[in-house]
């Protein structure tokens, strides 16, 4: 992989959102004080008879997106990660998941490289909290091309979704014809040996890993589950099958996020050694992004030594 | 650009009210909500009793509610918990069967502990229970009947205890900034909660002082009075802010000996204690009891 351009996923965002406003007039957008920090003051200027500035109050920027989808609209209600899943936790269980109300919780900053704020403002559990409410759609794309097909896609899906994005600018790994369709994850590099299975921007280090692997004749499978739920079943199995052993990456706890719902589902239909790659069950702090990565672990280092693991323990296993 | 042009309200009510008819409406959800909480032997019978009056005179009267009708008023029951009396409503003007109200929190019921869209998407706007919460949906929705240009009413009620939610002073702010005259906040002004009276646990007042401030048209009426309520929350339509009406109530009003107590915020009368709050109530003119099997009420 060559030195790739840095393109700042929000701004995707921002100018997807305004593209899908001219598309579909029923489009609203919502923000807590936040509108420039989500790009989605793009979208005020817009369409400034659809955008709704709702201040310091997340919860009620919750409840009045589910209103608003309960009548009719489509509302992207934006903040950050933290806010929308913490702060606004109670309506958006109840308002939006229960009332499967057609609402998107469009969401930046979310995981570790939220960076200098600190653990305040590190949403590293945002994932799981969004996962366990039934009839939401958990999506988190892996660069600005994809996260432009995931706000048409997440507009195009009747009912909640939660979709996650990113502070710092990442590099391109898709490109136009790069299929996005939720709940279907895209394989974005064959091989056998072991499946590198990555969520959001954390893409990048999965296909680092891979062409480490690769110097060392390990063919690894990498796997972009953009979509965290749904999870696509059918590419798990797969990897369990053709792979036997796999690896998750994910900017977020191991509890209860990627890895916790890639394990939960292979527990039950074809037990594999699964290697997890995240932050284990503690809170982050200030720093750099790149240092917090390096000191909490999420690194092509920590990616390729998760695989050997990950084989070896296959291989034990059947041997 | 947060303030958008404003839509006129299209004052529906022409016909003055026939209060004896909403009077014998009030006198029916209260049997059926003692019938209902005590056949099952479980829900809140203080509020559902107190907000009669209330939703008699919005569905007997003031809103139009068939749901099949996109200009229709919305009503968001924010203090989930009473929907006793909501189901009963529901059941007297025809949108749900008479019969059903027994299922009241039963397994597989439409008729949850609390009201629950997805079982009743015709009539339950949104979802509510968790206190604080139905209000902010309220002011979504009035924001999206503005934006479609239809002349909606949306009526929230609350509990005064309620307000201690934040969230309610978030919506109230909100309702404002967008000078939702199109949203009408009910509070059910009882003075109690499950532990006691709101004064001691943690004040509201001065409401209607802070509502007021607020940016509030205010309005306070005695909650049990058929012709005050129809004539302010159909003059809430017109006014040229949100309305919050403080409607005293008491709580369990018309069953003397649970009236004004906290310990029938949640509790169930027994089959006795509902034979004698029947008796208290007295019986309708216009409608008749729902069937219990065994014919135990």
């Amino acid at each position: 992989m060559s030195p790739a351009t840095l393109v700042p996923i929000r701004d995707a965002f921002g100018k997807a959102l305004v593209d899908l406003g001219a598309e579909n007039p029923d489009v609203v957008a919502l923000t807590a004080d936040l509108a420039e920090a989500v790009k989605v003051h793009w979208f005020a200027e817009a369409y400034p008879r659809r955008f709704f500035q709702m201040g310091i109050a997340e919860g009620d920027m919750i409840g009045t997106a589910a209103g608003l989808a309960l009548g009719g609209k489509v509302p992207f209600a934006t903040t950050f990660a933290v806010f929308a899943t913490s702060l606004a936790n109670q309506a958006v269980r109840l308002s939006v998941a229960y009332n499967r109300a057609n609402v998107k919780i469009a969401v930046s900053h979310g995981g570790l490289t939220v960076g200098e704020d600190g653990a305040t403002h590190q949403a590293i559990e945002d994932l799981a909290l969004m996962r366990v409410l039934p009839g939401m759609t958990v999506v988190a794309p892996c660069d600005a091309v994809a996260a432009r097909k995931a706000v048409f896609a997440a507009a195009a899906h009747q009912g909640p979704v939660y979709l996650r994005l990113g502070r710092v600018p990442t590099p391109i790994l898709t490109d136009e014809t790069t299929p996005f369709e939720l709940g279907r994850a895209n394989v974005m590099r064959p091989g056998d040996d072991v499946a590198i299975v990555s969520i959001g921007a954390m893409l990048e280090l999965a296909l680092r890993a891979a062409e480490e692997l690769d110097r060392d004749g390990i063919e690894a499978r990498v796997i972009d589950m953009h979509t965290l739920k749904p999870l696509d079943r059918a590419a798990l199995d797969a990897a369990a099958a053709e792979c036997g052993a796999l690896v998750t990456v994910e900017e977020h706890t191991i509890v209860g996020g990627l890895g916790g719902a890639v394990a939960e589902y292979l527990a039950g239909t074809r037990p594999t050694r699964v290697e997890m790659v995240g932050i284990r069950d503690t809170f982050g702090e200030s720093g750099t992004p790149d240092a917090l990565l390096r000191k909490y672990g999420i690194t092509v280092e920590a990616v390729v030594a998760a695989a050997r693991r990950a084989i070896a323990g296959r291989d034990a296993a059947t041997t | 650009m947060k303030t958008l042009p404003d839509t006129a309200h299209d004052p529906v009510r022409r016909d003055p009210p026939d209060l004896d008819r909403l009077r014998d409406l009030a006198t029916q959800i209260r049997r059926d909500a003692v019938r209902m909480i005590a056949a099952n032997a479980s829900g809140h019978v203080g509020g559902a009793l107190g907000a009669a009056e209330i939703l008699a005179a919005l569905y007997g009267h003031v809103m139009r509610s068939d749901p099949a009708d996109p200009e229709r008023d919305r009503f968001v029951l924010s203090n989930g918990h009473v929907c006793a009396a909501f189901y009963a409503a529901m059941a007297r003007i025809g949108r749900l069967s008479v019969d059903e109200l027994v299922t009241f929190r039963r397994l597989d019921s439409r008729l949850q502990g609390h009201p629950a869209r997805v079982d009743l998407p015709d009539l339950v706007e949104t979802s509510t229970g968790p206190l604080g919460q139905g209000f902010s949906v309220a002011n979504g929705l009035a924001l999206a009947a503005r934006l479609d240009g239809r002349s909606s009413q949306v009526f929230c009620l609350v509990g005064d205890g309620e307000m201690q939610e934040g969230q309610v002073w978030e919506a109230l702010m909100t309702a404002h900034q967008y000078r939702l005259m199109n949203v009408t906040l009910i509070i059910a002004d009882n003075g109690l909660q499950i532990d006691g009276e709101v004064e001691h646990i943690k004040s509201l007042q001065p409401l209607a002082d802070r509502l007021a401030a607020f940016g509030w048209d205010v309005q306070e009426i005695d909650g049990h009075d058929l012709a005050a309520l129809v004539q302010v929350l159909e003059g809430s339509r017109t006014s040229d802010r949100p309305t919050a009406v403080i409607a005293k109530t008491i709580m369990a009003k018309g069953v003397p000996f649970m009236e004004g107590l906290a310990m029938w915020h949640g509790k169930a009368p027994t089959l006795d204690q509902a034979r004698q709050a029947l008796a208290d109530i007295g019986p309708s003119a216009g409608y008749a009891d729902f069937p219990v099997a065994g014919g135990i009420l």
